[in-house]
């Protein structure tokens, strides 16, 4: 009687643990994987900051403190890839957006055929980004290639020479690869945005007489506006990381023109074997980024606030 | 809405100016790669060649390692795209339909790793997959590549699940189901959609990643299409017909899931915008 009672009581307690674990059990194989694999390596990456790694000497491994960073205070190259960052970054996202916009804006108006060509002019971003890379490089390559002839022929280069070569040039090699392939993801987002949009508003506007440029001013700009905003802080972030296409087309080069933070961090794990510097200016990437974030994040307080 | 003719012909010719954009390089690609050798330099400029032939085809095929890259590709991604799909479908359940402590700390953690630049981990990640033996392996690529892309996809499947009423499994669990059962049996086959999409997004992003690859793997044997191709690039850098063979070849996959996968693109974003 009295065990029956006891089996009684118990089962809801039972029951009631199962019930409390049951979402821990659902993301345990995720978050253990998370942690393990991204989390973990993290932490280790910032203590590799101050040791001395090297993979191909077995005496490194030894705490140096802030030696890397004070080499990295006198390294011009990545002083040169820091202001690289900065442009490559900022014509890509410029760029990407214009061309992005335009044609969400084009889409955006029913047609014929307007479901194949949506799949056509998106097909870009499913190309694979190292093969994105080696087509252009391909392109520039006036061997095998049209663009330098074409750029020669429009009197844009004095002769059909591989701009990928040219120290002045070098850069917007990479840029129109990484333009190519990321108008589909600004057109795609802003796209959805302006579906969004209650089509009632433009047929108010244009009862009251509001012209095209007018509706446009008044109408979609501050509808898009939010996600204009998210969208470019978002991809600068990810652009500003993007190797790929550097790593694949320049290799940094010729003579470090081309050479971004992120592919000079790579360089320095992958080429020179040095994890230990490496790490280093991964960790100092990571701050200028994370002090990226938080101007954002100020900066739409203020705005706020302000509204 | 009328609209003026010279506007609606402004229009298309803006529409067809980006369809050309979009697929000139590949087209070059698919039209490099069928010139035979003989033609490639004569004719290197004109839009198609005088005669084709698929003979880079056949010598990729036959004579290279390409079909071992391919092969190893198709292994990785779609490991890959089938364990992150299993591992966020529980997550995004988990996210999408119970209350619990930790929720807002693993939002977090997940957001927290979509901020960071991964080529941070590329020098910790090898030194720690060497001593297991999962360098030079494709496991060690399927488990980094399974920890990268599951944090977004358990968002992409969260957003599945909140779409589908909670009243279907409540249902069920009256009828003495446990919340597990009702999970299998009747909300995953409604979100077949969503795990379509996963997979494709999983699959075309582990297909593609490269530098990971290139740290990772050394042999020919274990190289994956990206480390492949880019090897064979630096050594045999004037076999232009075969790289752009193999090249058109790494795309047919990534396409096809692309193709499968576009039509939510849009249709899944402008959901959640109006949504949000």
């Amino acid at each position: 009687m009295t065990l029956a009672a006891h089996s009684h009581a118990a089962k809801p307690l039972r029951k009631r643990i199962a019930d409390a674990s049951e979402p821990y059990l659902y993301s345990a194989p995720a978050l253990i994987l998370i942690i393990g694999v991204m989390l973990v390596p993290l932490v280790l990456g910032i203590s590799y900051a101050f040791r001395d790694i090297q993979l191909l000497n077995p005496f490194s491994g030894g705490f140096i403190g802030l030696d890397h960073f004070r080499a990295l205070g006198q390294d011009q190259a990545f002083f040169r890839a820091l202001r690289n960052t900065l442009w490559w970054t900022g014509a890509s996202v410029f760029l990407q957006f214009i061309f992005g916009l335009i044609l969400a804006l084009l889409l955006d108006k029913p047609f014929a055929g307007r479901g194949l060509v949506q799949a056509l002019v998106f097909l870009p971003w499913a190309v694979p980004s190292f093969l994105a890379g080696l087509n252009w490089a391909w392109l520039f390559n006036p061997v095998i290639g049209p663009l330098p002839h074409w750029l020669h022929a429009l009197g844009l280069l004095d002769a059909p020479n591989n701009i990928l070569s040219d120290p002045q040039l070098a850069m917007w090699g990479p840029i129109a690869a990484n333009v190519w392939w990321g108008i589909p993801f600004f057109a795609i987002t802003l796209l959805a945005a302006l579906q969004a949009i209650p089509r009632d508003l433009y047929e108010a506007a244009s009862i009251d007489g509001a012209g095209p440029v007018q509706r446009f001013l008044s109408i979609t700009l501050p509808f898009l506006a939010p996600t204009i905003a998210i969208t470019i802080l978002l991809r600068t972030v990810w652009i500003s990381n993007f190797a790929d296409l550097i790593v694949v087309m320049t290799n940094g080069g010729p003579a470090d023109r081309t050479q971004i933070v992120a592919s000079y961090i790579f360089t320095q794990a992958f080429k020179r074997l040095d994890f230990g510097y490496a790490s280093a200016i991964a960790l100092v990437l990571l701050v200028l980024l994370l002090v990226y974030s938080l101007l954002i994040v100020l900066l739409r307080q203020t705005m706020l606030n302000k509204g | 809405m009328k609209s003026k003719p010279v506007l609606t012909i402004l229009h298309r010719l803006a529409i067809l100016a980006y369809v050309v954009f979009a697929l000139f390089p590949l087209f070059w690609l698919l039209k490099v790669s069928v010139t035979p050798n003989d033609l490639l330099y004569s004719e290197g400029v004109r839009m198609w060649p005088s005669r084709t032939s698929f003979d880079h085809y056949a010598f990729v095929i036959a004579h290279s390692a390409f079909p071992t890259f391919f092969k190893n590709s198709l292994i990785v991604a779609g490991s890959t795209a089938v364990t992150v799909t299993i591992l966020a479908s529980l997550a995004g359940y988990a996210l999408s339909r119970f209350n619990f402590k930790a929720k807002y700390w693993i939002v977090a953690l997940m957001l927290i790793t979509q901020m960071f630049p991964l080529v941070m981990l590329v020098a910790p990640i090898f030194k720690m997959l060497s001593p297991l033996g999962l360098t030079n392996s494709l496991t060690g690529l399927v488990i980094v590549y399974t920890a990268f892309n599951v944090p977004f996809a358990t968002f992409l499947m969260q957003s599945f699940f909140d779409g589908i009423p909670k009243d279907l499994e409540e249902a069920a669990m009256i009828d003495g189901a446990t919340q597990f059962v009702a999970f299998r049996q009747i909300i995953l086959p409604l979100t077949l959609p969503g795990i379509a999409a996963t997979l494709g997004f999983v699959f075309t992003a582990a297909w593609s990643e490269l530098l990971f690859a290139l740290m990772l793997i050394s042999g020919n044997d274990s190289s994956t299409f990206p480390v492949g191709l880019l090897t064979f690039v630096s050594k045999f850098s004037v076999d232009f017909g075969q790289m752009m063979a193999a090249g058109v070849l790494a795309l047919i996959p990534a396409c096809l899931f692309f193709l499968l996968i576009q039509r939510y693109l849009v249709q899944g974003l402008t959901a959640g915008a109006v949504k949000g």
